[in-house]
């Protein structure tokens, strides 16, 4: 093998690199890579099981998945799992992260010593163009060849001892999903690693040599491609024709919806009920103090009211692992696509902005799914104006405070009905007109086509499906961990100071009452008093906040939206134009904590959140102040 | 064989290679031209650079036989079977791709 300056530099730098930081770490580094579909993940989950942790890489919105794989010997090696690519050209940040983990330019993660390159051998043509960047690394690399199920079954063969020969490298026929040949990928990691001396690689930059490249070590390996996956092209007329498939299509964002809507409830009740009966017990406990206070009226309370959504958030994940696992999720793309289109997103955006309904912070979670960066800010950017749980419980009080119940349409709509469902479909508009906005402006994305891949249908496996609950739900309540305990500790110490005679004050005379207070002559053009300002204030830890506030300071024990009471008082503080406003507000403004947090983390830094905070406090402001001066 | 400058770039002109028709000129068209079902061979990408790059990694290289597969309701993204996967593209990208029909477009 003949070699050119850039490689033999190249691999210069890789042949010091298992000095001092491998020494540090204390396990051989290996880093996962091959394209989308390949089965890498599974196979990442396959040899680290539950001993994985995720995090973002820093300053990107990538996020990096590492785990540790234990060898038969009993040594450890450390596995990162990078982004699906088809190529090392760096264009997007996948790519450009993947490339620079691979030739040790990132300084948050070392430089792998060896390689393991997923392809699929069911279409290993085309895939083997990855192998050419790759090879020409000089990094130690095994050839995982995934899916051999699959092949023997549609009648798919190849040597695999020609295939390793000509690429200089180990290969391995493995199916990640039943595990098999997995003895071999743990007989590379455990042994010697020799680095890759390819019979011949092509000139990287040309693709069509690349493919030229690729067929004819496909054909030298002796490689008979598999007969076209039957169950799927099946399936395809099925949940692509042009009447069913839209029925199917519907009946599963029924299904989604309904999950996360109304059968959850019960799961949230149980985690309300456990939040509930925990912190009775503690208090039951402790003797009588502020600091029992704080731990059950500030910490108890306040993180029980993030955690509540937890089981919307792993069922939405459950739907989404199954969906995308079993190979619908591209179909249900491909069929939302003409209609998200429209309004300057691609089908991709769907599902996140479904699951909005629910909770936009899983659904901004749930964005992951879109490759095109700008196509996710903007669904990004757009979810929380989805009518989300949160707001439902403040609708239905303002709603029921001021809006008589009379029938519209005979027994079927009542004129509350009405106004709850202009309130959903008010959200929808501000969504789509701010989403076309976003779209023709400052985050056009005229020049990046559309393409999107369509994988073989196959049954979602319960390890992948338990692995990515786990993952999510760690995400989750890390952040209920953290900024949400901030948060609600320092709401609930502006609440209870400063003391009167050696006592926290009445709500009013705190600094949240202060607050409200002084922010009186802002609010009062929206035709709120201070009472709905300490509300307001509150509820930024989470919107359904301002009940339990606004009952404090009416001196109501356990207030809900149903309370008469509440009803009445809220109705003697609030016109019928200032009560229109406050329901507008609620529909626009980010009055949510952990949205804010969760968007900061998914677009890696305080641009996004601040920009789109800033927009929809505008946006509600305005529009408060138009409906309580219209209706005035 | 020698192996080239791994990390230089090249002129991406190299990719976007004309037809070769050899005196049997073939009708030109579009994969918007294909209906389900219809067969064609790639001729070249008349996309911006990018563009025609990620295409080609996805195995629409000029000279490769795809084959119109089935679409959204209405059409359009549609699925095209080409080197082994199935791609959908929008139509907008479709345009851009130009094929060599074994028969003459059948729209008027």
């Amino acid at each position: 093998m003949s070699q050119c300056d850039g490689c033999a530099a190249a691999t210069t730098t890789v042949v010091e690199s298992p000095g001092k930081r491998g020494a540090a770490a204390g396990s051989t580094r290996v880093a996962v890579i091959g394209p989308p579909n390949s089965g890498k993940t599974t196979l990442f989950n396959r040899i680290t099981g539950l001993r994985q942790k995720v995090a973002n890489f820093p300053g990107v919105t990538v996020e990096q998945h590492t785990g540790l794989a234990v060898l038969p010997d009993g040594r450890e090696a450390w596995i990162i799992d990078l982004p699906g690519v088809y190529s090392l050209t760096p264009r997007s940040e996948d790519e450009q992260i993947a490339l620079d983990v691979l030739t040790g330019q990132r300084g948050d993660t070392p430089q792998p010593q060896a390689v393991l390159l997923v392809l699929d051998s069911t279409n290993l043509a085309r895939h083997l163009m990855l192998a050419a960047p790759i090879l020409a690394l000089g990094i130690p690399t095994l050839i995982v060849l995934n899916m051999a199920d699959d092949l023997r079954k549609r009648g798919g063969r190849l040597d695999l001892a020609a295939l390793a020969d000509q690429l200089g490298a180990p290969a391995a026929l493995i199916s990640a999903r039943q595990g098999e040949g997995l003895d071999q990928v743990y007989k590379f990691l455990a042994g010697t690693k020799p680095k890759p001396a390819p019979k011949e690689l092509p000139v990287l930059q040309d693709v069509p040599k690349c493919r030229a490249w690729a067929g004819r070590v496909g054909h030298e390996a002796r490689y008979r491609a598999p007969a076209p996956p039957e169950w799927t092209r099946r399936l395809d007329r099925l949940f692509l024709h042009p009447v069913a498939g839209v029925l199917i299509f519907a009946a599963v964002v029924v299904a989604v919806f309904q999950t996360i809507f109304n059968y959850v409830a019960p799961l949230m009740d149980a985690v309300k009920w456990t939040f509930a009966v925990s912190g009775n017990w503690v208090a039951s406990v402790l003797p009588e103090s502020l600091f029992r206070s704080l731990l059950i009226d500030g910490v108890w309370k306040g993180v029980g009211s993030v955690i509540v959504f937890l089981p919307q958030v792993l069922m939405l994940f459950l739907f989404i692992g199954i969906l995308e696992d079993s190979g619908y999720l591209a179909r249900a793309a491909l069929i939302a696509d003409r209609t998200m289109a429209r309004v300057g997103l691609q089908g991709k955006s769907f599902i996140p902005l479904l699951s909005a309904y629910a909770c936009a912070v899983p659904a901004i979670m749930s964005t992951r799914t879109i490759e095109n960066k700008r196509d996710r800010i903007a669904t990004i950017l757009i979810a929380p104006f989805m009518t989300c749980s949160a707001r439902f419980p403040v609708y239905t009080l303002i709603v029921l405070a001021f809006v008589p119940n009379r029938p519209v349409l005979g027994a079927f709509l009542s004129t509350q009905t009405v106004a709850m469902l202009g309130l959903y479909v008010l959200g929808f508009v501000v969504a789509v007109l701010t989403a076309r906005a976003l779209k023709s402006s400052v985050l056009r994305s005229g020049r990046t086509p559309f393409l999107l891949e369509m994988p073989s249908y196959r049954w979602p496996t319960l390890q992948s499906l338990g692995l990515r609950l786990l993952d999510r739900a760690g995400v989750f309540l890390r952040r209920a961990g953290t900024v949400i305990l901030l948060v609600t500790v320092i709401l609930w110490i502006s609440a209870h100071v400063p003391f009167v005679d050696g006592k926290p004050p009445a709500i009013g005379n705190s600094i949240a009452g202060t607050i409200g207070r002084t922010i009186e002559p802002i609010i009062k053009p929206l035709g709120f008093n201070w009472k709905i300002g300490i509300g307001l204030i509150t509820s930024f830890a989470a919107r359904e906040t301002i009940i339990a506030t606004l009952g404090a300071i009416y001196g109501m024990d356990s207030p809900d939206p149903q309370s008469l009471d509440l009803q009445k008082a809220l109705h003697q503080d609030l016109a019928p134009g200032g009560a229109v406003a406050l329901l507008i507000f609620f529909a626009f403004a980010m009055q949510c904590i952990s949205t804010i947090a969760v968007v900061r983390r998914e677009t890696a830094g305080w641009k996004w959140p601040l920009l789109q905070f800033t927009y929809m406090s505008v946006l509600a402001y305005a529009g408060a102040f138009a409906a309580y001066h219209i209706l005035r | 064989m020698p192996l080239d400058n791994y990390f230089r770039p090249h002129h991406t002109e190299t990719m976007l290679q004309p037809s070769s028709n050899n005196g049997q000129p073939e009708p030109l068209g579009t994969l918007l031209d294909l209906r389900r079902g219809d067969a064609a061979i790639l001729d070249r990408i008349d996309l911006p650079g990018e563009d025609a790059r990620r295409l080609m990694e996805l195995g629409f290289l000029p000279g490769t036989p795809i084959t119109a597969g089935l679409s959204a309701p209405g059409g359009d993204p549609r699925v095209f079977q080409v080197d082994g996967s199935e791609i959908a593209l929008r139509r907008e990208t479709a345009r851009g791709v130009k094929v060599r029909l074994h028969h003459p477009p059948r729209h008027p």
